[in-house]
């Protein structure tokens, strides 16, 4: 399988990404938010950083990267696309992932290992996970990682089944616990904690390795 | 000619800044302040052949294409001469 991970002026995550699914078997390419085309690729990965900056609001500036207009292309295709903490804040400000993600509620960069409920088996990103292993661990490290949803719109998340992670201990505020939500057709996950942080046995934990190697079935 | 625009969180979204400065000042003994929200202030100067028409309708886009998240905020704005 192919994946594409997006580099932004401001990315910092996409050489542990790379490195996450390379080790899992993936076919990688670091594609730069300058370029248009996407369609050789199986998926997608938008990584973790600071993209811009972190000006005006988190992920606001990178939705307007030629790169965007073609992932969202891609996502109407059914294309397999994972945005991870700052990939999430733009997959949310492109209009991908409904809601919005603000500050925490202690107002504080919060970097520390959490622990994370499965909360829906039933995604390419967790299906392949043993229905045992219910808690996964890994980090978050973000200061707008609060998500917030109007009701309608967290209604129809948890009626579509499309809260993937809650966090055990919400350390930042979200509504519902919520760390993780895919789309309603299910093709793309958007969440704060970092997986390909958590990717190898080196790393303490190899927890986060288990949503990529879902995907590679 | 310039366009003053001010953001703030809608009503019922977590403000912790607004609400820690505002404990802030309780506790330097500043009273009578029942809430406080803190946004964004943004300032655009417009070039010299914009009319104030064109100037508002620029803003809008401004701010509803890019500047605001219609999610989370709202804004208002005043053109000045």
């Amino acid at each position: 399988m192919k994946f594409a991970i997006i580099v932004f002026p401001g990315s910092n995550c996409d050489h542990d990404a790379y490195y996450a699914l390379k080790n899992i078997g993936f076919d990688v390419k670091f594609i730069w938010h300058k370029e248009k085309k996407l369609d050789n690729f199986d998926g997608i990965l938008i990584p973790g950083g600071f993209s811009y900056g972190d000006y005006l609001r988190t992920g606001a500036i990178a939705k307007f990267s030629p790169i965007m207009k073609t992932v969202i292309e891609q996502s109407k295709k059914g294309k397999i696309i994972i945005g991870i903490c700052n990939g999430f804040q733009i997959l949310i400000e492109s209009g991908l992932l409904p809601g919005a993600l603000i500050t925490n509620k202690n107002i504080k960069f919060i970097s520390k290992q959490v622990s994370l409920k499965i909360n829906s088996y039933n995604s390419i990103f967790t299906n392949k996970i043993s229905k045992e292993k219910k808690i996964i661990r890994m980090p978050i490290a973000h200061k707008q990682g609060n998500y917030t949803a109007s009701k309608d719109t967290l209604k129809q998340l948890e009626d579509n089944d499309q809260i993937i992670f809650k966090y055990k201990n919400n350390p930042n505020g979200s509504v519902s616990n919520i760390a993780g939500i895919t789309n309603k057709k299910r093709n793309i996950l958007g969440m704060m904690p970092h997986p390909e942080r958590s990717s190898d046995d080196l790393l303490g934990c190899n927890d986060g390795g288990l949503i990529f190697e879902s995907i590679i079935g | 000619m310039k366009a003053k625009i001010f953001i703030k969180y809608k009503e019922g979204i977590l403000d912790p800044q607004g609400t820690v400065t505002n404990k802030a000042l309780k506790s330097i003994n500043i009273k009578g302040i029942s809430s406080m929200g803190i946004g964004k202030y943004i300032e655009m100067d417009f070039k010299k052949n914009i009319k104030k028409n064109e100037a508002i309708s620029i803003t809008k886009d401004s701010c509803n294409q890019l500047l605001v998240n219609p999610n989370t905020e709202t804004y208002t704005f005043e053109i000045e001469d």
